[in-house]
């Protein structure tokens, strides 16, 4: 009887010791789950989702704060992706999906404030003060944030064309299923 | 050439198709008359795109370069006749979307006059690099379809070296015989161009496979090895199974050897090249001569004249089809390539460009629209006949599904797109095109994560910027604050700097009431001060 329980009580503190020591040994600094989702996020730093950039978004869905299915410029494939990673269902998007685009600057209209300058999350825009601004358009992430605080209205989103370089083969028709069981069905029946 | 038969091995699975390539072959290699007009895409190759290299209403000469390569994966185009460029727009280009590219338009002058070339032929005293750079020069890639710059795939740079050079003269494809015309005819420049090749690659054999349904061009390819009595020259017959032309396939037919997963045939030692790129390596070193034209063949049931023509680059595929008599009253599809791996072309304006090997008119007959796909029922016929040793049907799956990380698990990247399973699949279903379209969709979904990265990189840097700028702003801040916190002293110094001042004043003052008591006569010199000055006032 007292072997038994000083064998249980020796077997709890070496192990409680061991479960110590890996805690602070293998250690995972910051959040892996949030990193995973950051990283499924387009990027684009719109906040149409309504947080202040992807990273915030993802923490938010790390907490489980938040749907998944609130980044329009990722759109359903987005969606799946997060549904994949995080063992939930797949929701239809909560906002528009929105195709991929580009800020567009009229070059002569631009009268040289830098308020979408200091808007751009990514740095994207190039300028100074009353000198015409112009868009990075390899940086531009299509958010959207520079055209609101242009007093002058000269910044246009253009969707991104499809060319050459981006041209993909589109899906193939689907096999008309319930028709071919319909045949199947008949055929054998 | 040797007597002795070779081994040869199998690759798994490929197809018996009815050659229908004697349709073609009945004339020697025509040429046709010059085109009025050339239309000449800047991107005709694997790579980057060639830029610009000439103005609008500039005359050119045949020969002369009027896009310059970019980068190392690029290849420059030359002009193929001596003429006028009218225009450098957008036009339609043969590629499966149908979509526009870049295009230098000339009209031509119906001189055809060339440049000055300067001949070579005297390679082996060539450095191997400059050897390269004269193939890249003359723009030439691989004309087997994919259109490769040649002079990559020149360099024997790897850590085994190269072992086996392959000329690839199988021409598997039903319909396509241009390669096999070049065999029959221009036999002597091929062994020439082979030569060269090998002399680059310092590759110690040099094999030539031709599929053993064209015993014409091996006899002509044999002689004109006898001829020159190269005894590191080989030519091998291959069974005619398709896909045996496949780059891989080859290598494995001729040495045995499989290409890794995702590699390169450089990798064991192997490089293959087309029968005709090896052409226009001879042309570009014995004569100097750019790559200007290519034997296409034209063949089907829609066309009167089935024949192999000489196209100059930027030709109109309408031209070409004048030139073999026009359309047949049966025409109802224009294919680029063959039946098996070429594309639909919606229109016949578009150019001959140097990876343009068939121009196929396929009769209703030839081409009958795919009856409507059925389910997968899972017979595995496909993967009984995957040259590649996939799994087709689960390729498929997959790629329906649109999950694109299973559907590399599957080896996607390694199907060669050869046709072999949509053929002998009983559903019909269109399996090819779900490969293709996964294919393009993994990539721009990598080009996606690219940019995301990017994107992200950007924005943490963005917000570094701003906490720094904000820390920076804080800190004189502080500054500021500390200094005026410490006013207390300051004050006292100005309240004795104003003291000071004060009395100084009052000393002058007293000092002007004393004066005129003791020196009443200098009253007058008060008004011109020129004595000496009053110490306190000078500070």
């Amino acid at each position: 009887m007292l072997s038994a329980i000083l064998a249980i009580t020796l077997l709890a503190a070496a192990f409680g010791l061991l479960l110590g020591y890996a805690s602070i040994r293998f250690r995972v600094e910051g959040d892996p789950v949030m990193e995973k989702i950051d990283a499924l996020l387009p990027q684009t730093q719109c906040g149409q989702c309504g947080y202040p950039g992807c990273r915030p978004y993802a923490e938010a869905i790390a907490r489980g704060e938040v749907d998944i299915n609130r980044c329009a410029p990722g759109g359903d494939n987005t969606v799946v992706a997060l549904a994949d990673l995080l063992g939930l269902d797949p929701k239809p998007l909560e906002v528009e999906e929105q195709g991929p685009m580009v800020a567009l600057i009229d070059e002569d209209t631009c009268i040289g404030c830098t308020l979408c300058i200091q808007a751009c999350p990514v740095d994207a825009i190039v300028g100074a003060a009353k000198h015409m601004h112009t868009v990075i358009e390899l940086e531009c992430t299509g958010c959207k944030l520079c055209v609101p605080p242009c007093p002058v209205e000269c910044i246009d989103m253009i969707p991104v064309e499809e060319d050459l370089a981006n041209w993909k083969w589109p899906f193939p028709e689907t096999p008309p299923k319930s028709e071919a069981a319909d045949r199947v069905s008949t055929s054998t029946g | 050439m040797t007597n002795h038969t070779p081994q040869l091995w199998r690759f798994h699975g490929g197809l018996h198709l009815a050659p229908n390539k004697a349709q073609s072959t009945h004339a020697p290699i025509a040429s046709m008359p010059l085109p009025t007009r050339l239309i000449i895409p800047l991107q005709q190759h694997i790579g980057t795109s060639a830029e610009v290299g000439v103005e609008i209403g500039a005359h050119v000469l045949k020969g002369q370069v009027i896009g310059r390569a970019v980068g190392y994966v690029s290849a420059p185009i030359h002009a193929p006749s001596s003429g006028t460029v009218v225009e450098i727009a957008e036009r339609p280009i043969p590629h499966p979307s149908g979509m526009s590219a870049t295009c230098i338009v000339i009209d031509t002058d119906g001189r055809d006059e060339w440049t000055p070339v300067q001949a070579c032929p005297d390679y082996q005293s060539l450095d191997p690099s400059a050897l390269r750079n004269r193939i890249r020069e003359a723009g030439i890639v691989g004309l087997g379809g994919a259109g490769f710059p040649a002079f990559i795939k020149l360099n024997p740079a790897s850590a085994h070296g190269v072992d086996t050079l392959i000329l690839n003269g199988a021409e598997c494809e039903p319909y396509i015989a241009c390669d096999d015309m070049l065999m029959r005819e221009r036999a002597d420049a091929i062994v020439r161009g082979a030569q060269i090749m090998r002399h680059a690659l310092l590759a110690k054999r040099c094999l030539i496979g031709i599929e053993d349904n064209k015993p014409e061009a091996f006899a002509a390819l044999a002689q004109a090895i006898r001829q020159c009595s190269d005894t590191g020259i080989e030519i091998v017959p291959v069974p005619t199974i398709y896909p045996a032309g496949g780059e891989k396939q080859l290598i494995k037919v001729l040495t045995g050897k499989e290409v890794p997963s995702g590699g390169l045939p450089l990798e064991i030692g192997v490089i293959c090249h087309n029968v005709a790129t090896a052409v226009a390596v001879d042309a570009a070193l014995n004569q100097g001569r750019p790559l200007l034209s290519r034997v296409v063949t034209v063949a089907g049931a829609g066309v009167r004249t089935p024949c192999n023509l000489d196209v100059l680059v930027g030709t109109p595929v309408s031209a070409v089809i004048a030139a073999c008599g026009g359309y047949t009253d049966d025409a109802k599809r224009l294919i680029m390539g063959g039946p098996m791996m070429g594309f639909t072309l919606d229109n016949d304006a578009v150019p001959i460009v140097k990876t343009s090997n068939c121009i196929l008119v396929a009769a209703a007959a030839e081409a009958p629209d795919p009856p409507p796909a059925l389910p997968c029922i899972r017979c595995g016929a496909c993967a009984e006949v995957c040259p590649a040793l996939l799994l087709p049907q689960q390729l498929y799956w997959h790629s329906r599904a649109k999950e694109f990380d299973k559907v590399q698990d599957y080896r996607l990247f390694d199907c060669i797109e050869c046709g072999c399973c949509a053929y002998v699949c009983p559903s019909h279903i269109p399996l090819v095109q779900y490969y293709r379209y996964a294919k393009t969709e993994i990539w721009a979904q990598e080009r996606d994560k690219r940019k995301a990265d990017l994107a992200r990189q950007r924005h943490e840097f963005r917000l570094q910027r701003q906490q720094r700028d904000k820390a920076e702003r804080d800190a004189r801040m502080q500054q500021k604050k500390a200094a005026l916190n410490s006013g207390g002293n300051q004050d006292a110094r100005q309240k004795a700097a104003i003291q000071a001042a004060l009395q100084r004043v009052k000393e002058k003052q007293l000092g002007a009431a004393n004066a005129p008591e003791a020196r009443p006569d200098r009253s007058k010199d008060e008004e011109h001060p020129t004595g000496p000055v009053d110490p306190s006032q000078s500070r």
